[in-house]
């Protein structure tokens, strides 16, 4: 028996971006609870699978929002949080070898010569395959923006939501707003390379992990950097180049602060994003499935888990893994046209087990 | 049973009919009033953020540690910056009235 509160997180194979086509079954959009169970159900009737996420890691919301929350509601599972469910879809897909395109977003899907589909993701990563499952939840996570109206024109130059290259905050002066475990990370490690650096929060409490904080707090009375309580409510400059901000008190003060670059950790949002542009039937963002093989109006195109709809659709996770064993019925003819499908269980058929690795 | 008088971001007054047995929140969404509410109640995004108009304030039980570390992500924190699925409805709120803050933005 597998515990769950001791299973730490299984290895996952993680391909580098970019690099020639891949040729594959199914390519799963979305490495949440729901697209993890995919591979398996995918896995017992030998369908090979690469997974794309926009996250770093595998879990999807289970891992983002509620990785210490607990769940109540996984049959035969009276309690666990989300990322233990997390560890154990894992180790649990893991032997059928999953392969994940992580920090990247499914955003072109094309049809191609011979009649398969063709994603290209936003890291230039090219996979083929028969069959493509949205399995996106509440969509991708992207980084929430600084609603200020002259944001845009800053982003990307002077104005940040996450750390690409260290070199480019050498030497700045650098104002970091957040209060997590980002902000106070980025804090840390950019100290040592930037001009100077500034966190502005908007209370003196941390949710980032106590060691950070503690370290930030000596680097604050050593004098080596600022924290600041307050909020942001206006950036000034010229083109992309941010000269300062202004920042609101608590107690109701502005104060214009002068910087050269902004890095801001608002935490991330869902947003449905490129798949909206396939052509797919769409319901208050969510896409519309039937209830038999959970495919879209694109045949070859498949929406398990909270990401899709259909009359009667409940937003649960055991719903999602229900979804995937059907979508699985149906992409079997797409990955080996002209096969019988034999259904057996794991329980007797010394074929599965054979492919479950435990005979 | 009660009601809210909720402002969206368009700046257009709503008045929601509202259950005892449901959060703010979700008397919002059942309302279909445009609320994200990505997580849903699980006090894990902020999506449902409301400004509490402050006559209702001191009515309100106060900020959890959880909501509060939440507030940490709104885009604009204010004093009377709440998590509307955070907030029970009952009948003492007849008449509660809140405006939705921008992380509430659906896509």
């Amino acid at each position: 028996m597998v515990n769950l509160s001791t299973l730490e997180a299984p290895p996952i194979t993680i391909a580098e971006p970019g690099g020639d086509p891949i040729r594959t079954d199914m390519i799963i959009i979305g490495a949440g609870p729901v697209g993890l169970f995919a591979v398996f159900e995918a896995g017992l009737l030998d369908i090979k699978c690469h997974l794309v996420d926009a996250l770093d890691k595998p879990g999807g919301q289970c891992a983002e929002l509620y990785p210490e929350k607990p769940i109540y509601d996984i049959a035969g599972i009276p309690v666990c949080t989300g990322q233990e469910l997390t560890n154990g879809l894992l180790k649990q897909c893991g032997v059928f070898n999953p392969v994940f395109h992580l920090s990247q977003m499914a955003e072109q899907l094309e049809k191609t010569a011979d009649g398969l589909w063709r994603l290209t993701t936003s890291e230039g990563t090219v996979l083929e395959a028969p069959n493509i499952v949205i399995a996106a939840g509440g969509g991708s996570f992207v980084p929430k923006k600084l609603p200020l109206p002259n944001a845009e024109q800053f982003e990307g130059h002077s104005l940040f939501y996450a750390v690409r290259k260290m070199a480019a905050f050498a030497n700045k002066k650098l104002l970091i707003i957040g209060g997590g475990d980002s902000a106070l990370d980025w804090a840390l490690n950019l100290q040592p390379l930037a001009k100077h650096v500034t966190l502005l929060h908007r209370r003196n409490e941390f949710r980032a992990a106590p060691d950070s904080v503690g370290k930030m707090q000596r680097l604050v009375a050593a004098g080596e950097m600022d924290l600041q309580l307050g909020q942001i409510t206006a950036i000034h400059g010229d083109g992309n180049q941010i000269k300062s901000v202004t920042i609101k008190s608590n107690e109701g003060k502005d104060v214009e602060f002068e910087c050269d670059m902004v890095l801001a950790f608002f935490g991330l949002t869902m947003k449905l994003g490129p798949v909206a542009n396939w052509g797919l039937n769409l319901e208050q963002n969510l896409i519309a499935v039937d209830t038999e093989k959970f495919e879209t109006n694109v045949p070859g195109i498949f929406a398990i888990g909270d990401i899709c709809t259909y009359p009667g659709k409940l937003k649960l996770i055991l719903s999602g893994f229900h979804e995937a064993a059907l979508m699985c019925q149906q992409a079997y003819h797409y990955a080996f046209p002209g096969k019988k499908l034999v259904f057996r269980y794991t329980t007797s058929s010394s074929e599965l087990q054979k492919k479950l690795g435990v005979t | 049973m009660g009601q809210i008088i909720v402002t969206d971001l368009e700046g257009q007054e709503h008045t929601v009919e509202a259950d005892d047995s449901m959060s703010v929140m979700e008397n919002l969404f059942d309302a279909g009033i445009p609320i994200k509410a990505a997580c849903f109640g699980c006090c894990s995004c902020s999506t449902c953020h409301v400004y509490v108009d402050p006559e209702w304030l001191g009515k309100l039980e106060p900020r959890g540690h959880e909501e509060e570390e939440i507030l940490d992500m709104v885009l604009e924190h204010r004093p009377n910056s709440r998590l509307s699925c955070q907030i029970p409805y009952n009948d003492a709120l007849d008449g509660l009235r809140v405006t939705l803050a921008l992380d509430t933005k659906p896509d």
